[in-house]
């Protein structure tokens, strides 16, 4: 993975300096809150409904096992013992003390990590495939594009004022898992008829109070281009963004008030004027591919038998490899989930004993490395066949391997209520009630692979419009309810849900949604999933079985 | 008066006039709306004329006026109105505009650092800031990693050599 050099340290360590001045600054009153706010965010700090917030940057999801020590020092010494990893592949820290933060960002400079533009009106952490660089389906690795942009996001002069936030996604595989679809900008590596590699470049996609599917604005550019196209879109959007209304900031209502013809011609003809002097330094580029190659596999590792054997003498051992693992490139190795959706966990939650554990995992079969998924669960990306079977057993002691991910328990789901000051209900009863219904795994597993999102707010964090079941809390009358929507994706397919009917009381979510579970097992043909029922059959069947009986 | 330019701390006796005060002589500065409608009139005033601009004046319109402009001013009418960012960059970088661009308004000392990397040299924060301790912030930073108009050494450069 990417090392810190001097310069990238120096810059973090600078901005440690700069946010202990704005802190003492503030707890000394010589800065309003007003004159904080903005400087706290883009330093990731929030004030929740407890206590402040802290986000901390994960570039594209990717961590040593030193950082996540790390992480788990922060969560025992500074906070109560766990954090929350996000579905933009970072982690917050729920209970932080104001005065403690510009040491925790030591800390963290310390592991090169920082909590930078994870919050404000800023370029913020881009995201990735999780499987980047392991996955066999890939065109090309997309993790070196994404340091390449953080670095050039990281304290842009130009663009840390936007009209609103701002997040990229980079995919490189024929299988969109970094949901590029639904950011400001989404980048596919592709292949143009000459056969060269660029980037497919979408713009203006975003969940949120208006979700919408980004538009692609430029089928090919050329990768020396990236930064300047970059910074074209960037700029158009600065100048011309809304500031009036928070709600109609984000570029996709620019896009959609512009026209994507008009916007895309902006851009173009603002490109045109900065891109010869913009041109990515071939050098550079290079370096930063260096640290991306691939782990010094073993070459026999294929040849192991004892896999097997392991794998016919247990059935929870083998249920857990065929739900938890997927496919390396690398023979004889496969990328193994750590799932963060045990029964009665919070979604995403983990402790700092179990990040110690899976640190030492990470290293013993993992080539000290590790990577968090934009569904809230960790994955070690290059076991060795012959390890999974001890990594399971260490994994299934810390209560880090139930056998879930991709299935109706593996829910994406915001803090809510419990955390967030903006919330009007709360999701992780939600989320843990629904998964306390499918405790049975054979039911489980037949329901195949569902994703179930739920956000607190019209925010979105829990990217409930691109769930195939969403739930979004809504405010009645100071009551909790809950609105669901069924047919959304944030893969190659992607959609937003469409609203099932009328919102339910709290109470009652979670057998609504076991209703459309079991309308899904009576409607589906042969092996079709969830996503592929909703989508012949429309949502009627949905509604009449789940109105009927409420 | 006082205020920063070119990192010191300098008297300066610009005015900004309103749109119905009538031109001072002396430095002054005039909006870009009233720059447009009475251009002829307050090229033959007395003084230097400089033109205060705001999130989405457009700048093409007064290209051809801007070597006899100074200062331009861009605007912070509040300090998360980030286009003045771009303004300064665009005059610099596109209009190759080579006098005083003053950032003026309602920014604050963590901003100063991002100003002076878009081009801003001049520095005019609301009544009461004090400039002594806003002139560190010029030095917030020492590395780089992306170009802007302050034409430093960026990161990449560095590693390179
Ligand atoms: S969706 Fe709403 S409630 Fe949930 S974390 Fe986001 S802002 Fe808070």
């Amino acid at each position: 993975m990417y090392q810190y050099d001097q310069y990238d340290q120096t810059l973090v360590n600078e901005r440690v300096a700069q946010f202990r001045d704005q802190t003492r600054r503030f707890l000394a009153g010589e800065l309003s809150e007003d004159q904080f706010r903005p400087l706290r965010l883009m330093n990731g700090l929030y004030i929740q409904t407890h206590a402040p917030m802290l986000r901390v940057a994960i570039p594209y999801g990717l961590l040593s096992s030193r950082q996540l020590r790390m992480l788990a020092h922060i969560a025992r010494t500074y906070d109560k013992g766990y954090g929350h990893f996000t579905t933009r592949q970072n982690i917050q820290y729920n209970w932080p003390r104001l005065e403690e933060v510009p040491e925790i960002l030591a800390d963290l400079a310390s592991v090169e990590m920082h909590a930078i533009q994870t919050s404000g009106n800023c370029i913020r952490n881009t995201t990735s495939d999780h499987l980047a660089g392991v996955c066999v389906d890939e065109l090309e690795d997309p993790r070196p594009w994404c340091e390449i942009i953080r670095q050039w996001s990281t304290l842009h002069p130009e663009f840390a004022f936007l009209p609103r936030k701002f997040k990229i996604a980079v995919s490189g595989a024929a299988k969109d898992r970094a949901a590029t679809q639904v950011h400001d900008i989404g980048l596919h590596l592709v292949k143009n008829e000459q056969g060269e590699t660029g980037f497919e470049v979408l713009v203006g996609g975003g969940l949120g109070r208006t979700p919408i599917i980004g538009q692609t604005i430029r089928p090919f550019l050329e990768k020396k281009h990236l930064l300047s196209y970059l910074e074209a879109i960037l700029r158009i959007y600065n100048l011309f963004g809304r500031r009036d209304n928070k709600y109609k900031a984000r570029i996709k209502i620019l896009l959609k008030e512009t026209g994507v013809e008009q916007f895309t011609q902006l851009v173009e003809e603002e490109w045109s004027q900065i891109r010869n002097g913009l041109e990515l330094d071939e050098r550079e580029i290079e370096r930063v591919k260096s640290f991306f190659t691939s782990p010094d596999y073993d070459p026999n590792a294929a040849a192991d038998k004892s896999f097997q054997a392991t794998l016919s003498g247990n059935p929870a051992f083998s249920a857990w490899v065929r739900v938890n693992t997927v496919e390396n490139k690398s023979p004889g190795y496969r990328a193994a989930f750590v799932s963060l959706k045990a029964q009665g966990i919070a979604p995403g939650d983990m402790t700092d004993a179990q990040m110690d554990i899976v640190a030492d995992l990470a290293d013993r079969f993992s080539f000290g490395e590790l990577r968090v998924t934009h569904t809230q669960n960790l994955l070690l990306a290059d076991v060795k066949q012959a390890d999974l079977y001890e990594l399971w057993q260490r994994l299934d002691e810390a209560n880090l391997a139930t056998a879930n991910i991709g299935k109706a328990t593996d829910i994406i789901c915001c803090p809510g209520l419990d955390f967030c000051s903006l919330a009007n209900s709360s999701s992780i009863p939600v989320a843990l009630e629904i998964a306390t219904r499918l405790e049975d795994v054979d039911y489980l597993y037949d329901l195949g692979d569902i994703r179930i999102n739920i956000s607190g707010c019209m925010n979105g964090c829990g990217h409930h419009t691109v769930g195939h079941i969403g739930i979004l809390g809504v405010d009645k009358k100071g009551e909790e309810w809950f609105q669901l929507t069924l047919g959304g994706s944030s893969s190659n397919d992607a959609s937003l849900g469409e609203r099932l009917g009328p919102s339910v009381p709290k109470a009652e979510v979670a057998s609504v949604v076991d209703g459309i579970l079991k309308t899904y097992v009576e409607l589906r043909e042969g092996q079709e999933s969830f996503l592929d029922t909703v989508r012949r059959t429309g949502i009627a069947p949905f509604q009449e079985k789940v109105y009927a009986n409420h | 008066m006082q205020i920063i330019k070119d990192g010191k701390i300098i008297n300066d006796d610009t005015r900004h006039l309103a749109d119905d005060e009538p031109p001072t002589g002396g430095r002054f500065t005039v909006s870009f709306a009233r720059w447009q409608t009475e251009r002829e009139n307050l090229r033959q005033a007395e003084g230097t004329v400089g033109v205060r601009l705001k999130g989405g004046d457009e700048l093409a319109s007064i290209a051809l006026d801007l070597p006899r402009l100074e200062p331009v001013v861009v605007e912070f009418p509040t300090l998360a109105d980030g286009r003045a960012f771009s303004l300064a960059r665009l005059l610099r970088e596109r209009f190759g505009y080579a006098g005083e661009i003053r950032a003026h308004g309602d920014f604050i000392r963590d901003q100063v650092y991002f100003l002076a990397r878009v081009g801003v040299n001049a520095f005019e924060p609301v009544e009461g800031t004090d400039l002594e301790k806003l002139l560190p912030a010029l030095k917030d930073f020492s590395v780089n990693y992306q170009a802007a108009a302050d034409n430093v050494e960026l990161v990449y450069q560095k590693r390179g050599k």
